[in-house]
């Protein structure tokens, strides 16, 4: 099994610290993974990515062209990587803030309101870790106690009480995704 | 098994100089490895082993802080990217002039001049043919992974200390930025001053009445001395050419074809060889671990074995002169690269074997 996934969003929407807890918790259940961010100048511009391989197997290139998943979080990254998705892949984008939606017809497509529901519920600090959740009931890769593992490492200490929340936003974001598209 | 992280490369470099009974670091930040300094000077390890980090005021200062540490004895370090170390090369060469061991590491970034912050694989030649004056050789490592990040300090300070020279990692921004599992090795304790005084007699850290002084020089104005320090310095490059080779091969037993790469490259090549032999190309990498000393005889040995080799760098083709001079002209050897801070894809290096090697 190998997963190769961009994140990819504005500079603090919390997109590259949901490919360390993903990666974490891909180490914690001894897989091998890579986290390969954009920074310098792609950062400075406000865009935020991130690619994350989880695999079985010794990881090869940290650095792809194309995707087994995309998650897209902003209308930048949308038009930069819809086109990246792997024929049959997946596609996860939050509709908030996007003018222009997804086209593709051999991939599968689905919507998350993460940015509005975690508004509501006042978890719009983790927003990411909703996401994160759409991603996992789609691609179960890692078992909910690695990620709870994976969270103790990524998290300081001093944020260790938030775990039970960032938990309950992962439990959220499985609940929230529409499918928009599936190949047949 | 020791502690397992994940960690960016720059973060493994300093927790491994931490681990490995590292007496000083000594640096100036410069994207896009100021990682190092930044965790060394979170990470206090001058509360956890006695290791002093300065920032120096200038890379100028910081390799010539090296050479007074190094000079006692102290096993010392620095890190910077490629203008960084260009600043560094007058040092660099005095150390390797007055046999000093120490570890340098460049996070290579796209140039000329101040370029880009972008990854590149172009301070080959510095590195590997003396970015200094005079004839001397570094101890180059390329790391691709993490993991080798980490194990190579450790490596370097041995291999710094077992030749008296000045060792560099060659890595490059993104191997320096990206994250990976890394198993890191217990701490080794600092040398105590008897131990230090024991390893280096060397060194200049105060006379006993048993002694006459050390002096730390690179300077002899009577050539014929000179050329005894010369004949000293190759000597030592001689022996490491014969003991401190490192290479890996992969899928070269049934390859017709071969990649010969480096660090960052050396990992999109192995993507690339999933691709090439998905579609029946039969494939295999070379990855000099050192790039000096040079894998001279197996690179020939594999190289000889295959219809053509493409070597693939994030430059404009320097490692190629040291495969050809080592394969020879029998073979077709031609060059892939991206510059100034663009990473080849796997999929462009696929086409390029096909184009340039395979079709060519």
């Amino acid at each position: 099994m190998t997963e190769e996934i961009i994140i990819a969003g504005f500079g603090g929407q919390g997109v590259l610290s949901m490919g360390k807890i993903l990666a974490y918790s891909g180490v914690m259940q001894n897989k091998e993974v890579s986290w390969m961010p954009s920074y310098g100048p792609e950062m400075r511009g406000g865009t935020a990515n991130v690619t994350v391989i989880i695999s079985d197997e010794r990881i090869s290139s940290p650095i792809l062209n194309s995707y087994d998943t995309a998650i897209i979080l902003n209308q930048q990254s949308m038009d930069k990587f819809e086109k990246t998705v792997k024929p049959g892949g997946l596609l996860i984008y939050d509709p908030n803030g996007l003018t222009r939606f997804p086209e593709r017809k051999d991939i599968n497509i689905y919507s998350i309101e993460a940015a509005d529901e975690a508004a509501r519920q006042g978890l719009s600090k983790i927003f990411n870790m909703v996401v994160l959740g759409g991603f996992l009931k789609l691609k179960p890769l890692v078992a909910p106690e690695y990620i709870h593992k994976g969270l103790e490492k990524s998290l300081p200490a001093r944020h260790h009480a938030l775990i039970p929340e960032n938990e309950k936003a992962i439990e959220i974001g499985k609940s929230l995704l529409k499918a928009v598209h599936l190949v047949q | 098994m020791g502690e397992l992280k994940l960690m960016k490369g720059n973060e493994a470099v300093a927790e491994a100089a931490i681990r490995a009974g590292c007496d000083g670091y000594f640096g100036y930040p410069i994207t896009p490895q100021s990682e190092v300094m930044e965790y060394l000077m979170a990470e206090k390890p001058f509360e956890r082993t006695g290791m002093v980090v300065l920032q120096a005021e200038s890379e100028v200062a910081a390799i010539n802080m090296l050479y007074g540490g190094a000079g006692t004895g102290k096993m010392v370090m620095t890190s910077s990217s490629s203008p960084g170390i260009s600043l560094m090369q007058e040092g660099i060469s005095y150390m390797a002039g007055a046999e000093l061991p120490a570890l340098i590491v460049n996070i290579v970034r796209g140039g000329p001049g101040l370029g880009t912050i972008q990854p590149s694989q172009a301070d080959y030649f510095q590195a590997v043919k003396g970015g200094g004056h005079g004839d001397y050789k570094l101890l180059v490592l390329a790391p691709a992974s993490v993991q080798e990040m980490c194990d190579h300090v450790k490596l370097g300070f041995d291999k710094a200390y077992q030749y008296r020279t000045p060792v560099m990692i060659l890595s490059d921004g993104a191997i320096g930025q990206m994250m990976e599992k890394v198993v890191l090795f217990d701490q080794i304790p600092r040398r105590t001053d008897e131990e230090v005084i024991a390893q280096c007699p060397w060194a200049s850290n105060g006379r006993p009445q048993t002694r006459n002084h050390n002096i730390i020089t690179s300077l002899d104005l009577d050539p014929a001395g000179q050329e005894r320090v010369n004949l000293k310095l190759q000597a030592k490059y001689k022996l490491m050419e014969q003991h401190e080779v490192l290479y890996e091969e992969i899928q070269c037993e049934d390859a017709e074809y071969l990649f010969v790469a480096f660090g960052l490259s050396a990992r999109i090549c192995q993507k690339a060889i999933d691709l090439a032999r998905a579609k029946g190309i039969k494939v295999g990498l070379f990855r000099p671990i050192t790039l000096f000393p040079f894998p001279v005889t197996e690179v020939s040995n594999v190289g000889n074995r295959v219809k053509g080799i493409l070597v693939v760098e994030m430059n404009a083709g320097q490692m190629i002169e040291d495969v050809k001079l080592s394969v020879g002209c029998k073979v077709k050897i031609e060059h892939f690269g991206r510059f100034g801070g663009i990473i080849p894809s796997p999929d462009e290096v696929v086409r390029a074997l096909e184009q340039k090697i395979i079709g060519g």
